[in-house]
């Protein structure tokens, strides 16, 4: 049976535990009231571009723009949104997973936004093109810009003939899930959810020229759709921090109550024990 | 007599500049000023830096910087986004003056061809917002 003092020594370091689950809990929530936030500021943004680009890839059915078309598939660029920090449950191997799921049976390289998916994707031997740290806690747009250019140029340069992002989604500040979707090249099917005005959109101008509108506009939603992916995933990792903090705060609770019984259960029966002892001793001495 | 207005919305990745209703709103195209009245074709285009203008009558026209992005117009009206736009009130004319310095010297050096490109978006980001200013 353990001895008093490791009972003691046990309920401390548990206790110190729970103190930092705990802070770390309320950082987490005081982070994610902010996340969210800036989730709805950019929300608009996210929604009426992906409106615009439907309208537009609805529109221009003609049109034979590189980035509108499909060619054969040798090898996929899988991007990967996942936090740099871990002791959030589930979601960095959560959407790790989907991110390995998303193309299996292709030559896949990977890009990683979060030092976690860079970490998981290299224990598995997978090919990375680029990694990215330090950013996926508070997204802002030129990082986006920056990454999606890059991935693009891959695009562009054949180097890769798909480009997927794995990410994870806000539902509720309680449940998310990881999501993938394709980026590149970009298929009027990929807009069924989108609804899209009704008119006739055949007769739309295109200024200057519907190549060049392509041209500016299409990278744009690459970088406007990361965006919005890094800021979604960046409130999913707080609100899963969140949750995966405040469960481990009452475990420890727990733990501490059942310590606490055990430790008086062992303080108790020390105390029997001297008793029988003397008890035992002074018969002795009168026998 | 049906309201000749036409549904403005001015969308950063920021925030939701404006959504509201004007008589004409003016944006700058990158091939030149276009003005966009109730009931305009639909037409997608690309921003350049300028100035965009709305007017409303028996109200000031309001004025912000819109630094590039993209312009769609449909039955719903007229959606400009874009990366970054500004009021003109928003605008701080001295650091603005303080970017086209900057600029400028660094265009005028022209040593090791240190972004000649970002240097000259800087300089015409600069003299949007002056000009706005002025």
């Amino acid at each position: 049976m353990a001895s008093m003092r490791d009972i003691k020594r046990r309920i401390k370091s548990v206790g110190s535990t729970q103190q930092i689950t705990k802070a770390m809990n309320l950082v987490a929530s005081s982070k994610l009231a902010r996340a969210k936030t800036r989730f709805s500021e950019t929300k608009p943004f996210f929604r009426y571009t992906r409106r615009a680009i439907a309208q537009i890839v609805n529109g221009s059915s003609g049109a034979s723009h590189p980035y509108l078309q499909s060619r054969e598939v040798k090898k996929v660029c899988v991007m990967v949104i996942t936090g740099d920090r871990g002791l959030c449950g589930g979601y960095n191997t959560n959407v790790c997973k989907a991110a390995l799921n998303a193309a299996p049976d292709t030559d896949v390289t990977f890009v990683t936004i979060g030092g976690k998916g860079r970490d998981y994707l290299r224990h598995r031997n997978k090919d990375i093109a680029k990694s990215y740290r330090g950013i996926s806690e508070k997204p802002n747009y030129d990082d986006a810009r920056l990454i999606g250019e890059k991935v693009l140029k891959m695009y562009d340069e054949g180097e890769v003939d798909e480009i997927y992002l794995a990410y994870t989604e806000f539902v509720s500040t309680i449940s998310n899930e990881p999501k993938v979707i394709k980026l590149m090249p970009l298929n009027a099917d990929e807009f069924t959810d989108v609804k899209t005005e009704d008119k006739d959109l055949t007769l739309t101008i295109y200024e200057p020229g519907e190549e060049e509108v392509l041209d500016y506009i299409i990278p744009k939603y690459v970088n406007t759709i990361l965006y919005g992916a890094m800021v979604e995933s960046a409130a999913c990792e707080l609100s899963s921090r969140m949750t995966a903090m405040d469960s481990a705060t009452e475990n420890a609770s727990e733990m501490i109550d059942d310590l606490n019984l055990l430790y008086n259960r062992v303080r108790q029966g020390a105390i029997t024990q001297e008793i029988t002892e003397i008890v035992g001793g002074s018969n002795a001495l009168q026998g | 007599m049906a309201e000749n207005k036409i549904a403005l919305k001015v969308i950063t990745p920021n925030r939701e500049m404006f959504s509201g209703k004007a008589d004409m709103v003016i944006l700058r195209t990158t091939s030149g000023d276009v003005g966009i009245l109730h009931g305009h074709q639909p037409m997608v285009t690309v921003l350049d830096y300028g100035v965009m203008r709305i007017q409303n009558e028996g109200e000031e026209d309001k004025t912000a910087a819109v630094f590039g992005g993209f312009a769609q117009i449909g039955e719903n009206g007229i959606i400009v986004l874009t990366d970054i736009a500004e009021w003109a009130d928003e605008i701080d004319l001295s650091r603005a003056e303080e970017a086209r310095k900057r600029a400028e010297e660094r265009l005028s050096k022209k040593s090791a061809d240190i972004d000649v490109l970002r240097a000259e978006l800087a300089l015409k980001r600069a003299l949007v917002r002056i000009g706005l200013k002025e």
